[in-house]
This record gives C-alpha cells, sequence and structure tokens, in this order.
C-alpha cells in the first residue's frame, strides 16, 4: 500500500496544470469560477484546444485518437480539469456515444463519427430519457419501424441536455414491441437537423436553460445509422453508463468550490468578524472537507485497483462514489448560500451574461444551489444507486 | 499508488484470520470474557507464537519490523472478531512509547517480555476533567535524587486492570493545561502507592481507575525527556487513533455483513424482510459508510508515516471523524435492522455495536476532532 505519486506522475499533474494555465481562456474560467453557463462558442473553443493538442478524447483507445494513459494519469487529469477549473469534454459525445461506437460500430461508422466527436464538429445530445420513462428506462416508448432502407422514428425524449446546441443525437428506440422491454431496443444515431425533429426548451428552477424535450414526428433515419445489432440497444446503453464510473465522483468540482466558499468566508461578515471565524460554519465546512477527503480516497481505491486489474470486474466501491459525490457538491452549494447569506436573494434578471456587474460575486450562488438538486437525480438518481448496491454489492 | 497488500501483507493477513477463524468465534469469546481478568491468556500466547505481539518492533528489538499496514491488517482482524486481549494498550500504545523513546536498556527490559506475551503494558492518561486533551495533566511526578515520585489520579485505564507495566503522563513543570512540563514514565504496577479500582468496560473489556500516592521511580523510568513529551504522547496517541480506526472498520464490515444475512433470512409477511426496499436502501447506505470508513482509515495509516506531525495529526483526526460518524450509523442501523433480537446481550450485533461506541468516545469524539480540523484550518 502506498498513497504517494511516482515522480511520473507528478511531473505529468504539472505539465496538465502548466497546459490549462497556458491555454484556458481567463474568461471561461472565472465564469466556472463564479457558477455561471458557458455559451457554446466558449465550450467548443476551448475543447478544440484541448483536441489540438490531443487530450480531447483522453480515455479512448489510441488507435481512435486516445492517449493511453494510465488509470492514475487520467485520474490526475480530471482532477486538475476539474478543480482549475476548466470544461470538462462533452460527455455525451465523449464519455458516452463514442465509446459505444468504437466498441460496437461498424467501421464506416467509427471512420464517419469518431473525428468529429474528438473535434466537437457535431455537438451531440442523449436520447435516453422519455415522460413516462425516468428511472423505469427499458419501458421508453419512442418507436423506429423499418421502412425500406429508413428508419421513421416517432415518440419524445425529455431531459435533453443541451439539445438546443446539438447536431446528432443517439437515441434508444422500441424496434420490437412484442419483446419483453429490455429486448426491443435499439441504439439509432442520427442529426437533430432531420426533419420532423422539434427542440422545446424546458427552463429548470435555477431559471436556466439546460434541458429540453425533444419531439421526434415521423422522422426518417438512413437504415445504417443503427449501431451495433438491432434490438441490442439495452445492452450498448448499461455499456455506456457503466462506462463511466470514476468521473462522476467530481471531486475536483467540490475542491474547487470548497476553496470558493473559504475566499469568500474571510470577505464575508458575520458578527462583526469573517464568518470563516465563525466556529458553527467552520466545523461544517470541516466535516464537508472530511467527506470529500473520504470521497477522494474512495475514487483512488477504484483507480489504483482498475490501473492494476482492469475494468473488468468493477471495485465495489465505485458504487459509492456517485451517491457521496453528488451528495458532497450539494453541501458545496449549500455552504456558499450560507457564506452570502441575505444576497442570496437578489434575481439577476439579465441571466448569467455577467452585464450586472454589481451583482457579479453573489449572483449565481443561489441558481447554482438550485441547479445543483439535479446531481442526485441524473444519472441513476440516489435511490436507483442504493437499489444497484443492494442488489449487485450486498446480494438483496 | 497502491492500495493493494503485497505478498507478506496477504500471508499475515490469513494467518491472523485463521488463528481468529479457528479460536475467536462468539461462543468462545463468551468463555474468554469470563476468565480471570476478562481475556483469554492462551490466545494471548498463540498471538505471540505468530509473531503478532512483536509485529511492530524493530527487528534488531527482536520483532518483525512491521509498520502501519501491518498493524492496519492486525487491528482489522481483531476487530472482526471483537477481540478482548488487550493489542492496542500493549503493542500499540505501549509498545509505541518504547519504540520510539525507550533507551536500549529500556528496551531490553520490557520488548522481550511483551514479545513473548508474559507482560502486558497500560497507558495512564485520562484525568477527570483532562477529557480528550492530552495536554491537560495534572498528576505530576517531582524529582528525588536520580530518581522521580509521581502522584495523581488516572481514570479508564485500559487494561488497567491486568498490565504488568502503566504508562504514565505526568507533570514535572508548568500548570495543568501547559504543553510544556509533561513527561512519560513506566510504573510497575505493583509498586508502593499504586491503587486500582478495577471494573469492566461497557463492550467487554477491562479497566482500571488509578491512584498514585508517593509513587517512587528511578531515572530508569522515564521514556524521552521529562520536561517535553507532548509530542511524543502526541505520536503514540496518533498510532493509537489509527488503529482504532482499522478495528473500527472490520467492526463494520462484520456488522453489515451479520446484518445483510439476517435481513435476507428473517422472514416477516411470508418473505424475506431483506426484499423491502426501505431495508434495502438502508442496508446500502451502511455499506457506503463502511466504505468512507476503509478509505479514510487507509489513509490515516498513511498519514501516520507523513513527516509534517502537523499534517499527520491533521489527517488522522480527519479519519477518526469518519470512522466516528460510520461507526454511528453502522452501529445503529444494525441493531434497528436486527429488531428485537438486536437489542439481545444474546446476539453478537449488539456486542459489535458497543465496541463500535466506544471507539467514537476513545482519544477524541467526532466533535473533538471535527473542531481540530476545522481549526487547522481543513484539508483543502
Amino acid at each position: 500500500m502506498d498513497l504517494a505519486f511516482t515522480k511520473e506522475e507528478q511531473a505529468f499533474r504539472e505539465e496538465v496544470r502548466q497546459f490549462f494555465r497556458d491555454n484556458v481562456p481567463p474568461d471561461t474560467r472565472r465564469k466556472l469560477v463564479e457558477g455561471r453557463h458557458l455559451t457554446k462558442d466558449e465550450m467548443v473553443t476551448w475543447w478544440r484546444i484541448l483536441n489540438k493538442k490531443g487530450w480531447g478524447v483522453s480515455h479512448w483507445p489510441k488507435e481512435y485518437g486516445g492517449t493511453g494513459w494510465t488509470s492514475v494519469q487520467h485520474y490526475i487529469f480530471n482532477e486538475e480539469l476539474q478543480s482549475y477549473p476548466a470544461p470538462q469534454p462533452l460527455a455525451f459525445g465523449v464519455s458516452m456515444v463514442g465509446p459505444v461506437i468504437y466498441t460496437f460500430g461498424n467501421e464506416k461508422q467509427k471512420k464517419k463519427y469518431l473525428p468529429r466527436i474528438a473535434n466537437v464538429d457535431d455537438w451531440w445530445c442523449q436520447g435516453f430519457s422519455e415522460p413516462g420513462s425516468g428511472s423505469d428506462l427499458a419501458s421508453l416508448k419512442t418507436k423506429a419501424e423499418r421502412r425500406g432502407d429508413k428508419w421513421i422514428i416517432n415518440g419524445q425524449k425529455t431531459w435533453t441536455t443541451l439539445a438546443q446546441h446539438a447536431d446528432m443525437i443517439f437515441c434508444l428506440c422500441r424496434t420490437d414491441a412484442s419483446a419483453k422491454k429490455q429486448m426491443g431496443i435499439s441504439f439509432i444515431v442520427f442529426s437533430m437537423k432531420s426533419k420532423g425533429v422539434t427542440v422545446r426548451p424546458i427552463q429548470t428552477i435555477d431559471g436556466g436553460h439546460e434541458v429540453n424535450e425533444v419531439f421526434f414526428d415521423d422522422v426518417e433515419v438512413p437504415i445504417e445509422n443503427l449501431i451495433g445489432e438491432e434490438n441490442k440497444g439495452w445492452d450498448y446503453a448499461k455499456f455506456l453508463l457503466g462506462n463511466e464510473r470514476t468521473g462522476i465522483a467530481r471531486v475536483g468540482v467540490s475542491k474547487e468550490r470548497i476553496r470558493r466558499i473559504k475566499d469568500l468566508a474571510s470577505k464575508v461578515e458575520s458578527g462583526g468578524r469573517p464568518i470563516i471565524q465563525d466556529a458553527a460554519f467552520r466545523e461544517k465546512l470541516a466535516a464537508c472537507e472530511i467527506e470529500l477527503k473520504a470521497l477522494e480516497l474512495t475514487q483512488l481505491r477504484v483507480v489504483a485497483d482498475e490501473g492494476k486489474h482492469g475494468k473488468g470486474k468493477p471495485n465495489p466501491a465505485s458504487s459509492v462514489l456517485k451517491i457521496k459525490g453528488s451528495e458532497i457538491q450539494q453541501t458545496t452549494t449549500e455552504l456558499l448560500m450560507e457564506v452570502i447569506g441575505p444576497f442570496a436573494a437578489p434575481y439577476d434578471v439579465h441571466g448569467d451574461d455577467g452585464s450586472n456587474e454589481a451583482m457579479d460575486w453573489t449572483a449565481q450562488i443561489a441558481p447554482s444551489y438550485f441547479n445543483n438538486r439535479k446531481v442526485s437525480i441524473y444519472g441513476g438518481s440516489n435511490e436507483i444507486q442504493r437499489n444497484i448496491i443492494a442488489k449487485a454489492v450486498l446480494g438483496l | 499508488m497502491d492500495f493493494d497488500l503485497n505478498e507478506e501483507q496477504r500471508l499475515l493477513k490469513e494467518s491472523i484470520d485463521g488463528l481468529l477463524t479457528d479460536s475467536y468465534d462468539f461462543e468462545q469469546r463468551k468463555k474468554y470474557m469470563a476468565e480471570k481478568g476478562g481475556w483469554s491468556k492462551t490466545v494471548w500466547l498463540k498471538l505471540a507464537e505468530q509473531g503478532l505481539l512483536g509485529l511492530p518492533f524493530a527487528e534488531a528489538d527482536g520483532g518483525f519490523g512491521g509498520g502501519g499496514v501491518e498493524t492496519m491488517i492486525v487491528m482489522e482482524a481483531l476487530g472482526k472478531a471483537l477481540v478482548l486481549e488487550p493489542y492496542l494498550a500493549t503493542v500499540v500504545i505501549g509498545g509505541g512509547f518504547l519504540r520510539h523513546a525507550a533507551t536500549d536498556a529500556q528496551k531490553a527490559a520490557h520488548v522481550p517480555a511483551i514479545i513473548d506475551g508474559s507482560k502486558t503494558l497500560a497507558f495512564a492518561q485520562i484525568e477527570k476533567n483532562s477529557r480528550y486533551d492530552l495536554f491537560d495533566v495534572s498528576t505530576t511526578a517531582k524529582k528525588k535524587g536520580d530518581g522521580w515520585v509521581i502522584d495523581g489520579e488516572k481514570f479508564v485505564v485500559l487494561n488497567g486492570e491486568n498490565a504488568d507495566t502503566l504508562v504514565v503522563t505526568a507533570r514535572t513543570k508548568g500548570d495543568r493545561r501547559d504543553r510544556s512540563g509533561i513527561g512519560v514514565f513506566l510504573v510497575p504496577a505493583n509498586a508502593k502507592g499504586v491503587t486500582k479500582k478495577s471494573y469492566p468496560t461497557q463492550d467487554g473489556l477491562h479497566a482500571a481507575d488509578i491512584t498514585f500516592t508517593g509513587v517512587e521511580v528511578g531515572a530508569d523510568a522515564v521514556l524521552g525527556n521529562p520536561e517535553d513529551s507532548l509530542a511524543l504522547i502526541e505520536r503514540v496517541v496518533d498510532e493509537a487513533r489509527v488503529a482504532l480506526c482499522a478495528e473500527a472498520v472490520g467492526l463494520m464490515d462484520e456488522s453489515l455483513k451479520t446484518t445483510v444475512e439476517y435481513i435476507k433470512t428473517r422472514k416477516q409477511f411470508g418473505v424475506a424482510i431483506g426484499s423491502f426496499q426501505s431495508l434495502q436502501h438502508r442496508a446500502s447506505d451502511m455499506f457506503v459508510a463502511a466504505e468512507q470508513a476503509r478509505s479514510m482509515s487507509m489513509f490515516a495509516t498513511m498519514a501516520n508515516d507523513f513527516e509534517d506531525a502537523k499534517e499527520r495529526t491533521n489527517a488522522i483526526a480527519a479519519a477518526k471523524v469518519q470512522i466516528g460518524k460510520s461507526a454511528k450509523f453502522v452501529g445503529q442501523q444494525s441493531i434497528q435492522l436486527h429488531g428485537g433480537i438486536g437489542m439481545t446481550m444474546e446476539a453478537k450485533i449488539g456486542h459489535y455495536f458497543k465496541r463500535l461506541t466506544m471507539i467514537e468516545n476513545t482519544f477524541g469524539d467526532t466533535d473533538y476532532h471535527q473542531r481540530r480540523v476545522a481549526d487547522a484550518g481543513g484539508l483543502i
């Protein structure tokens, strides 16, 4: 047992850090620190810088543009990225559909899609959830019918993150209504510009527009856009969801936020002195930091395990990451709320474009708190995670 | 970075697990508890035979030169089997003081007898109002000729009832809460002026309140610097905290396992109660708590070797917080999920809960350590 990083790993961390210092646009960083939303341009600009460096799809196999890094290097890269902070790669392309395509797609599909995912020439979104199919995803109803050399797609998806920017969607569609529910689903990709696709924004409680409803009305999709085998889509979906086990803890994000809490708490006064000097507040913050340290160690255990024994058999501790990671992220946003006290209230009608400088430092704190309630809901709610632990780990 | 055990460590784990599987089931434990002093001399000698009592001592002193990971492995196993024998008091704490501060002559006088199982130690530190502050010492040691005279009262001295040698903290200079002026003394338990009030503890161990009245010891009783040994005490107590974290992990593992087995077999409404989602989620939360505790136990084990004492003690304090919280949750929920049977002395789960509970209140509870981490400016 050895907690220390090797000299090479430390040098790698320094290299990554230096690259971020030199290349992340300062305004992009500032907006992330303040909890603001980035424009599509700001995100794409950064991702292309990353891709040019060869780090855009770091965890892909080398033949498709990956780096061949060790698990520990991936961990270091992610931690530095999250805590710098810089925008994380677009998960829908890089972490979700990309690995499905290079694992289950045919050569033509790999050639066509993978380089465009890496360079974000296509912005991808995820067509999984439906109004009646959230945690019970396999009950989905969106239908793809084969007609000649086309799929005809009808139905509705929801919670489609950043679909307003998307060029492509990967979609779970029912292709065999007579089969048991998991067995009749296929994984189909198509253009969001197709005729019959309608995107309708959903405004979330923070006032933001991240998610959408997407409607399909007789959308025609070429037959070759099926990934893998017909009616095997559920397997690919499970593969996709199980693929990103360690990033989900978002330890770097929470670390960055704790630094921000400390910074603000040493400036904002309570009882005539900085709130950081208030014992009750400080202990609450310490409690959160300790939880985060434990989570970081749990994540390192999973990372080290993957590095040594491969990704085949997941370490049971990996199921802790989503639950604890989301809880801690939520706690950090609560602590920020506590720091700013009454100044949490003003609602910035300018949104998050930064044009109202007087409100700059507080404007996004309440919205960020509201917005972060999502993290224990998405990606398999924490209740679903508990079901998974009970069944897969404890054998209940 | 590596969290796996190496080959030797795996063998150590197998060996102690094997020994305890053979000689420490819940029924056997009851018998040991009824023996004189409340633990089994036979088991103690078996631990000695396997070299476990000499584990952390240097090879030059007749030990095996084991480090923090080796102690973690042993403590986890002892926790899992709910072992009564005074490993913490004798090997980890008593041995810790000897390893860090003893002269060759002091080592020769004590270490071989610890290793062969003929002698046990106890740490007399807690005072009436000191609570968890290690520097809060009213017991005095006054110079007399070459030696010292010790006066004062110590409470809840674990293994104090049975120990042959007491490791006593006493003030040689200054006021009650001064950080300097504290010494550490090796006092024979049968020395003139030592009186003991012994009792069993809530978790089935044995302790004593010990009064020192004009107890005279020689110059060779002093460990380290008699006027400035707080750093030594903090160092050894940190090691004890790390060991307790590992013991608690073993206790939590066994509590969770026992509870999951119970809810798989206990039937109500015609089905196993483990099929109910409310119980499944509770068990999942217990698993999460136990894993977080395991991570911090490993962190504490590694932090024990940090060169910077402040960083070391802060990390170990953080671990003790996590262990305290996890232990409380896992312990309480183990009883809850067992239902009525969990309330009985007859079922083993309650005994795990009681040991977990006492660990939280040993060498600083959750609030105490959380405050220390907060005062140190956190971890990030």
